[in-house]
Formats: structure tokens, sequence, C-alpha cells
């Protein structure tokens, strides 16, 4: 029974919720406080990867501003997209776009999905994430902070 | 399991043997239509019987010394409905499935024969009669297995059919004998009159053998396994007699020799019946849940439903012998109907299976798919005998099984010690059986029916002829029937019931009004209400969905989710094997699969794989421990014997001398 | 009048179930969590989304959300959640019920196989067999509480359990109670036997089977699923603590003390459930057949537990 005792003492470890941002698209459906996302890694080091695990962790708990992984494009009302997307990426990253029901939105996480960052010029890389997909929020950072994937997610969310 | 029937998609199912002979389309409609008419007759003479007079009929001519001897009452009425009317479907069926197959002569034109052979069982009055009813619908049935003789599978199932069904008729033989020599009479009455002097080691006896011969026909455990081979070998009308009919009579003669004449039997029959029926329900559930022939498959879940049938007779026994008529009426009633219901659902759901296979020549059900686009009507008929055979509501066979358990559940509790024990033993049988059978025919009708073609034949299928539907339709109704008013059965049931007695027939039966109920004990159903209740609730949850619906983007058709690649070829689907895969490793002790996993590496380095095989095969664990010794012994005696077998003349001369002069001997 | 209410009930009240179960998880693991209210904002816009069909299948995927869904409110409609003499309560009995509800579960697995996707086939292939394991052990739970009822109409059982409260702690009724529990968890997809929450496809057993449906469907999908823990939650508190429960013919008061009552036993059930699963973890897939053979070996357990200690009494 010690886990009882981890749980008391532990308590709440989340972050206290900033003010909300400022909204810069409506939420898709009209329906504040509700967003499901597919992420697709077209081709990122990784490191955004582990920002939005932070992001969706314990401490900074996206979960209740209403954001949420899922696992399949047709539960999703858009994609988080990280990383330059490379040439083997690009049918994928456009099949799971496709499958995503509309209204939809494309989130591009990390400066590599916003214009290439790093690998912009490398040979195996088609472009940005925009350059593929319509792109409608952008989160520069190499890698952006969890708290930064968290704005952007509440921008769109609205809560 | 491979059924490598055919090669070519186009070409339509035909044996090698038809092929040489097509038949005309006349003898298709006279065959055909003569196996409707026979089974009209049988039903309108089987609900004269049951709603009026008994009927009899002598013919002191036609068999040598006794004559023939027909006693119509309303157990033998029923009996002649439900062979009648499966008839009914399948000879309407057999018109167009004979001229799409190219079915042969001989077998068709004998088909009628077999349907009469079957109409004569349940009207038998005498034990000769009977005995040469029964020889005349086995014989003929044997003929009609072997309809695609030139496959070695077809030749197969025939010699196993063909000992199998002779030794339970040899069985059969001698239990009457012996009966009809201790009762000092021939004709049921007599004996029925007779059966106080017999002595309990010949009731024993009697019971025994009938339970062995019956038993074989019915398909029950271990006598089973002629079943799965002439079931799936034959053409698949025959199929649907055998399974939905022939094996009726094998309920028939134990409900008349052991319940009726016999009877009341004492506890330990009763309890040999429910734990054969119970051990039979359970195994074939089990085989029918891991097969992926879809004829297989529902020759299983046959030897299933007898199996639930048999375990309900001795609960109707057992129940009868504790003091409760009133519930061993209950569990006669949901045998009867079973049995009725299980005719209905598996003469559509073996009809069905023979219009796809006409269609696509095709048994196997990992090679099938994707029929629902292709071949919608014979998909919805399968659908319905699907949801039938599991048990749920809206089904056939659930009001059977609903009443089964009412009387498994309300059995007297007064401290018989064997009952607290047999009944939640059988219950847990009951609901393992239908929980499996649910299963297996999501099995049989989400991979054979649903999904996408995994075969180029599949994917060539078209829908069956007016007249293979028409039969389907037919059988389809009566489902409809079972399902939601099994109430326009009441009356019948109560007929049967009532010739009975020994097993409870005298106790007010269950009301079949739109609701059931139990006299005598709490329960009640009510099936029409309640499917009406659920299409109201489907209906009102379509409503509630389109709510929000004009904020809707407009609908769309995309292809499948294949987790980002272009296309999902079909063979990435789960087939029936992959499907029954953690049931058969659930129920791995049972059921014994023989599984090779070969790894093939590369020359370079054995951490590169060049291809795996895997081969599971799952043969009939009872017919490998049982019968192969059993078939090893016959051969070695066989062997033995064949010594004295020289070739010479004189010595069998010698042979039949001493014969002659022991026999003349002995009876001197 | 009481069964409209408890079919309204149930509609309503399956998204707040499904919401205050992950706010108490999520509260047990340190976080703030999306707020009870969040299932109902999730069905709202899933409401409002495209709808879309995938390529090759056919009505089957179209009917099977509504099925499982219809199954579950006329389950609702049934049994006496608030209060007895349902109309339609001797229309089915436990067994009735117990059909309705593998019927919503055969809708929807076979709506996963008419996708024709690995995994569809897969979520379905295991749903099934868990199903199949897990009939006995439901049929023989029904068994052992229609013996103090004589019967297997829920109204009797309940009544029977109303007038006889101390039968509740008796050895059979106990081990009856924990094998519906397990079938319970089995039947509703919970932890320990299927995770709710997994985004890993080949972990899935209910979650596959739905990965296709999209839009309206899947909101149709989800209510189902929230629908049958509810009404689940909500049969086993009353089959057990029929505390509360209107009589037949009740009145308002009658009728709003039974809602109280329901509301604060599956709010209980609910939350002790949720709390569990924080400190378990899937089982993996074959061991949740020991799991399920557990339950059935306590099923009839109970059911001889019931007829002997029945036989006796008398």
């Amino acid at each position: 029974m010690s886990w009882i005792g981890k749980i008391r003492r532990v308590g709440r470890i989340v972050e206290p919720a900033q003010n909300a941002p400022e909204t810069t698209i409506a939420p898709p459906t009209g329906v504040t406080g509700s967003l499901q996302l597919r992420h697709v890694d077209a081709g990122s080091c990784n490191g955004c990867e582990l920002e939005i695990t932070g992001a969706f962790s314990a401490v900074y708990d996206a979960e209740r501003y209403g954001a949420r992984l899922v696992a399949s494009p047709r539960h999703a009302d858009g994609l988080l997209t990280t990383g330059v997307v490379t040439h083997n990426m690009r049918q994928p990253l456009l099949n799971t776009f496709h499958a995503v029901p509309e209204p939809r939105v494309v989130i591009a996480v990390g400066d590599c999905a916003c214009n290439g960052g790093a690998f912009a010029d490398g040979y195996g890389v088609v472009g940005p994430v925009g350059d593929v997909v319509p792109v409608d929020v952008e989160v520069p950072g190499c890698p952006p902070t969890p708290q930064q994937i968290i704005t952007a997610l509440r921008k769109v969310t609205g809560r | 399991m491979t059924t490598a029937l055919h090669n070519s998609p186009t070409v339509p199912a035909l044996g090698e043997g038809a092929r040489a002979a097509p038949p005309a389309g006349a003898l298709a409609w006279l065959s055909g239509g003569l196996t409707a008419a026979l089974g009209a007759v049988g039903v309108a003479l089987g609900l004269s019987v049951i709603f009026g007079e008994p009927r009899q009929l002598r013919i002191g001519w036609l068999l040598p010394l006794v004559g023939v001897r027909l006693d119509l009452d309303p157990l033998g009425g029923l009996f002649l409905v439900a062979t009648g009317a499966v008839s009914i479907a399948v000879g309407i069926y057999a018109v167009g499935y004979a001229q799409r197959e190219r079915w042969a002569r001989f077998p068709l034109a004998i088909l009628p024969l077999f349907v009469a052979g079957m109409l004569l069982v349940p009207a038998a009055g005498s034990i000769t009669t009977f005995l040469v009813s029964w020889e005349l619908m086995a014989a003929v049935s044997l003929f009609l297995v072997l309809s695609e003789h030139r496959r070695e599978a077809v030749r197969s199932a025939g010699v196993f059919y063909a000992i199998m069904t002779q030794l339970g008729f040899a069985s059969i033989l001698l239990a009457l004998v012996v009966l009809s020599a201790a009762a000092g009479g021939d004709a049921f009455s007599t004996i029925s009159a007779h059966v106080h002097d017999l002595s309990s080691g010949t009731k024993t006896t009697v019971f025994l053998l009938t339970l062995m011969g019956f038993g074989s026909k019915a398909g029950l455990l271990p006598l089973h396994a002629w079943l799965p081979r002439a079931h799936t070998e034959a053409p698949s009308p025959v199929s649907a007699l055998m399974s939905a009919a022939m094996v009726n009579m094998g309920i028939y003669g134990i409900i008349r020799i052991d319940l009726q004449l016999l009877g009341p039997g004492p506890n330990w029959w009763g309890l040999t019946l429910m734990i054969i029926g119970a051990l039979s329900a359970v195994f074939g559930v089990l085989q029918a849940s891991v097969a992926t022939d879809l004829k297989r498959l529902l020759a299983y879940s046959t030897t299933e439903n007898m199996g639930l049938i048999t375990l309900s007779l001795g609960a109707a026994i057992l129940l009868r012998s504790s003091g409760a008529p009133t519930v061993a009426a209950i569990a006669l009633t949901a045998a009867l109907l079973h049995l009725l219901s299980h005719a209905a659902f598996k003469t559509l759901a073996f009809l069905a299976a023979g219009s796809v296979l006409a269609a696509t020549g095709l048994r196997d059900l990992d090679k099938l798919g994707g029929l629902a686009r292709r071949m919608p009507v014979t998909t919805v008929m399968f659908g319905i005998a699907a949801l039938g055979a599991s048990g749920l509501p809206l089904g056939a066979g659930f009001v059977s099984e609903w009443l089964m358990l009412q009387s498994l559940i309300h059995s007297p509790a007064d401290g018989n010690t064997t009952l607290a024990l047999a009944m939640p033993l059988s219950v847990g049988a009951v609901a393992l059986t239908t929980g499996l059978g649910i299963a297996a025919m999501v099995k049989a009708f989400g991979v054979g029916f649903l999904a996408r073609p995994r075969s180029a034949a599949a994917e060539a299928a078209q829908e069956a002829p007016a007249s293979m539907l028409t039969g389907m339709t037919l059988a389809a109704a009566a489902c409809a029937v079972f399902a939601v008013a099994p109430a326009l059965l009441g009356p019948t049931l109560r007929q049967v019931l009532a010739v009975l007695p020994t097993v409870g027939g005298h106790a007010a039966g269950p009301q079949l009004g739109t609701f059931l109920r139990l006299p005598g004990v709490g329960g009640s159903l009510s099936p029409g209400l309640l499917a009406a209740a659920l299409i109201i609730a489907v209906l009102l949850t379509l409503g509630l969905s389109r709510w929000g619906a004009r904020h809707r983007p407009a609908a769309a058709m995309a292809p499948l989710w294949a987790s980002g690649a272009d296309t999902l070829s079909s063979r990435m689907q789960y087939t029936a094997t992959s499907f029954a895969e953690p049931l058969q490793r659930v129920f791995d002790n049972v059921l014994r699969p023989d599984i090779d996993v070969e790894v093939t590496h590369f020359a370079e380095s054995q951490y590169l794989v060049e291809k795996v095989t895997f081969r599971s095969r799952l043969a009939d664990p009872v017919e490998q421990r049982l019968y192969t010794p059993v078939i090893r012994a016959v051969n070695a005696v066989a062997e033995w014997v064949r010594g004295a077998h020289t070739g010479s003349v004189h010595l069998y001369l010698a042979y039949g001398a001493t014969g002659l002069l022991i026999v003349l001997l002995v009876t001197r | 009048m009481a069964a409209a209410l408890q079919v309204v009930a149930v509609l309503a009240g399956a998204p707040l179930v499904m919401g205050g179960m992950r706010q108490v998880r999520a509260r047990l693991e340190g976080r703030a969590g999306g707020g009870i209210g969040q299932p109902y904002r999730d069905l709202r816009k899933l409401l409002r989304k495209q709808q879309i069909t995938p390529q090759g299948t056919t009505v089957v995927f179209a009917l099977a959300p509504a099925v499982a869904a219809g199954s579950t409110l006329l389950i609702a409609a049934i049994v006496p959640l608030i209060a007895l003499g349902s109309p339609l309560d001797s229309a089915a009995d436990l067994f009735g019920v117990v059909g309705l509800l593998f019927l919503g579960t055969v809708a929807l697995t076979l709506a996963a196989l008419d996708t024709g996707t690995a995994f569809g086939g897969m979520g379905s292939s295991r749903e099934i067999t868990i199903a199949a394991l897990v009939e006995p052990t439901i049929l023989l739970a029904v068994f052992a509480l229609s013996i103090p009822a004589h019967s297997a109409n829920l109204a009797a059982i309940v009544s029977a359990a109303m007038q006889n409260p101390g039968q509740v702690f008796s050895p059979g009724s106990v081990l009856a109670f924990v094998a519906l529990v397990i079938v319970t968890l089995a039947e509703t997809g919970r932890l320990p036997v299927d995770n709710p929450s997994t985004h890993l496809e080949v972990t899935m057993i209910h979650p596959a089977m739905v990965l296709e449906y999209a839009g309206p469907k899947l909101a149709v999908v989800e209510w189902a699923s929230g629908m049958r823990l509810t009404v689940l939650l909500a049969l086993l508190a009353n089959l057990f603590l029929p505390w509360g429960v209107a009589a037949t013919d009740p009145s308002a008061l009658g009728v709003l003390l039974g809602l109280a009552a329901i509301t604060v036993k599956v709010a209980v059930l609910a939350s002790v459930l949720a709390a569990g699963e924080v400190f378990i973890a899937k089982l993996r897939l074959f061991r949740v057949p020991e799991l399920l053979a557990g339950s059935f070996l306590l099923a009839l357990l109970a059911v001889t537990a019931s007829s002997f200690l029945a036989t006796t009494t008398q």
C-alpha cells in the first residue's frame, strides 16, 4: 500500500495553468475545448517528440485544455506534425492528412516543420510541412518547450 | 486446411463425373419438384395428425411375414412436419442448384427417395417397418454423399459414412430385436403394452444399444466422425437435408424408444444423456469455432446443436424422476423447439453455403470474403442463419436456448445432490457452447461474407439463380417465425407433449404466447416485443446521431486507413485461421493443433531470414485417439484372417461345408 | 414512465460517468484532468464532424454503432435502475439482457471485420474470444442470482433482494458479485483486460475494432461504450444493493429518490473502479483467459453454494 502513500505525498504535480492565449484561429468545428490530434513524425530528430511527450505528461497536462493524442486519424481533428518532410514520408503524411475527417487543422511543431530548420538543405528532404499540407498553426523552436506547444494547442482549442 | 476443389474461378464447381453427363433441366425440375411435393405431403400429413386423429396404415403384402405398418401420432407428426418443411425448401433450391452445378443424373433422380425414406421413419409403427425405412434412408443418403465420387475426399467420406451408419444400424437392429423378443411383439403399440414386464437388464441393454445407434445418426460424441466428412463432401442440398432433417431421426429414435416406449427411465439414463449431450455440444462448437472450411464448420455446429437437444432430453428425464414434471416439460419443449429451429437455420445455412460454393467453388473461409457486395441476398440469408445459430436475441435459436436455460435453473431445491451438481455444470456447458457458437458464427459470417475478397474466385462471385434464392427465402421465413413469433408453434408442441407422459408431458408445458410464460416457475420472455423494442431503440439512436448534422461537412468516401501506406492489400486481412487463433490457443489442450514453423535462413548469414513457412493442421482429436487404434486393430485382424484366404477353391468349399455342419449341429 | 426516465438518465449520464472516471484517474496520477464535462465536449464536436465511409464497407459497418447503442438503451429500459415494474420487464429476463449485451458486441465485431483491415480483424478476433469466455460466467452468475428469487426476471431478483437484505452477504451472493465485476470489466473493455486509453494498435481489443469510425458514427460508438459501462455498473449495484429502488407505479418523489440512489451508487462504483485502475497494468492477452477461468470458478462456486444453502435451510 505504499502506492497510496505515494499518491498522497506527491499530490498534484501539474504546473498551474496560465492565462489562456489569444486565439488566432477559431476551433475547427465551433466546439471549444475538444481537440484530438494524430501525431505524424515526418522526419524529425525526435527532439520535438520528447517535448510533445512532456506536454502531455502529468507536469504540463495538455489534457486539461481538451487536447488529446489519438491512435487513428479518423478519430482526430488534425495532425500534430514534427520534423522536416522527407521523401519517404511525403506520401504517408498526405495519406494521413486525407484520412482525417473535415474540418481539420495541421499544427507544425518545431523549426524543421515550420521552415526546414537545420535540415533544410538535406538531400533527402522535400521541405517544411507547409510545402506538403496546409499548416494552420506553427510552433517555432528547436525544440519548442512544452509550454510553447501547449500555448499553440490552446490557441486551437480555445480553452 | 486446403480445399483444392477447382482451379479456375470462371468454371463453376462441377465434379468430373458430372461433366460427363450434364442433366437436362427437366430432370432437375422433376426431381426438385417431387422432393418439394413430398415435403408438402409430409407437412400436411404431420399437421393433420398433430391436430387430428392418429392415422394408421397396414400393407400386409409389402414386407414378408409382418407387412408394413405405419402408425402416425403427434410425435411422429412433428418429425414429419420438420422433415417435410426442410424438403420443400431444399427441393425448390435443388432445381436451380442441379442446373448450375450440373449435378449428375443418378443422385439427382434419387433425391426424392431420400426424402421418402426420412418421412417413413417417423411414420413407422412397427420395428420391421422402422428398420426398413431407416435402412432406405441410410442407403440412399450414401449414394447422395457419393455424388461427386471422382474426388478422393468424397470417396473417403463415403467409406466413413457407410461404415459408421451401418454400425449404427446394426446397433439399433440388435437393440430392437432384443426389445421385440422381450416384449413379444413387433408393433410399437404391442411393445408399449408389455413394457412393464421387461426386466431392467433388458431395458438397460436396449437403452445403451439404441443410444449408440441413434447417437451415431445424430452425430453425438464419440460417434460423430462421419458428420464433418459426409456433410462437407456431399452436394449442399444433400448436406442441408442430412444436417437439418436426417440427424433429427437420431433424436426421434431416442425420444420414441428410450423416452416414450421404455420411459420413465432411471436417473442415470438422464445423466448419461446429459453428459453425452454436454460433451457433444462443447466439443462440436469448439471444433466449429476453429474450423476454416465453411461446411465443416456447419457440420460441427450440427453436432453442437444435437448435443444441446440431447442435454435437454436428459435433463427432462432427470427432472421428471426428481419430481419436477413441470420443469421437465419445459426441458422437453426446449428440446423439441430447438430441434425445429435448428432444422430451419441449418437448412438455410447449408443452402447459403451451397450457393457460395456454386458461385466461387470455395468452401475455405481463408479464401472467401467480400461476398456481401457480390451476393447480397445470399449474404443476408447466411446472416439470418448465423444469427439463429449463435443463439442471440432476434435469432431463431434464442427462444429454445432460453427455455433450455430456464429448465436448468429451475430444478427443485430439495437436497438432491445430483441435481445440485448436474444443473450448474449443464448451465456452464450450455453457456460455453453459446459463447463459442457466437465466435464460430461471427467468424463464418464476418470472414466469409464481409470484408474484402481474399481470392480471385471470391472476387468473381455472382448471385445465385432465382430458384435457389426462393428455397433460401422459405427457410429464412421459418427462421423469422422461430425468432419473433414462436407462439405460432405453441399448439403444435402442446399436442406433441401430450403423447409423452413419461417425461412430464401431462404437466402444463410452457405457454408460448406473445409472452412466453412458464407455469409454476417465474420466468417470461417476449421475443416479438423485444425485437420491436430493439428496432425502435436503434431508430432512436439513428435519429439522435443526426444531432448537429447541419454543422457537418458533406459526407465522404475514403480509402481504408492503411497506417500511412497507400493501400491495404486484401492479404493483410485477418483470415478465419487467424481469427480463431486466440481461441485455438486458449483451448490448446483440447484441440491439440499440429503446428510446424519452418524458418529458412540465407546461406550468407543466419541472422537474415529468407522465408518462414507456417503450417497449422487441426485434426479431430477424438478421431485420432479413439478411431485410429480401432481402425488399426481391425486392420490387424483383417490381415490375420487374410491368412485363411489362399485362393484355393477346394479350401473355400471345405470352409463352407464346415460352416454348414456347425450350423446344423447347433440348430439340431 | 420510470423506464423512459431510465433511458434518458443513461443516455445523458453515460458521458458523465466516463468523464468522472477519467477525472478520478487524472487526480490520482497528479494531473489536473480535462474535467468531468470533457466527454460531452468530445461528443458534441464529433457530431459536427464529417462522416467518412471507408471504401468497401457495407451496411453492417454503417448500422453497427446504432445496434450497439440501441441494444444498450433497450437494456436500460428493461432493468430496474430507478424503479421496478418496467413495462418491458416481462419481455426479457436477465438471460435476455445478456443476449442483448452480446448482440451489441457482435454488431461491432462484424463491423470491424467488414472493414477488411488488419487491425479490425485483430480487434474483433480478440473481442469475440473474450466474449465467448465471459458468457459461461455471466450465465452462471445469473443462475446464482435467480436461486433466491426463483426467477431470472430482474424485477423478481431485485425485489427478492430488497425483501431480504441480509442475503447480500451470503457466500453465493458475494461470489457471484465478484464474478460479475470481472465480467463487467471484460465486457466494457476496462483494465486489466483492455486499456481504453492506449495508442498502440497491437495491444488494443475494443479500440482496434473502431479505428475506422469517424465523426458522428464514432460519437455513437463512444456513447454506446459509455452507456454499456453505466448500465452494467447500475445493474451490478441494483442486483446486490437494491436500496432506494422505487416500487412499481412509483410516486414522483419515489422516482426522484430512485434516481438519486442510483446516481450515488454508480458514482461510487465508477470511482472505485477508476481508482483501482491506477494500481493495475493491462494483462497480457493470453493471461486474460486465466482471469476469466477464475471468475467462472467463482460463479460455479456461487451457484453450488446458493443451491446447497437453499437446500439446507428448507
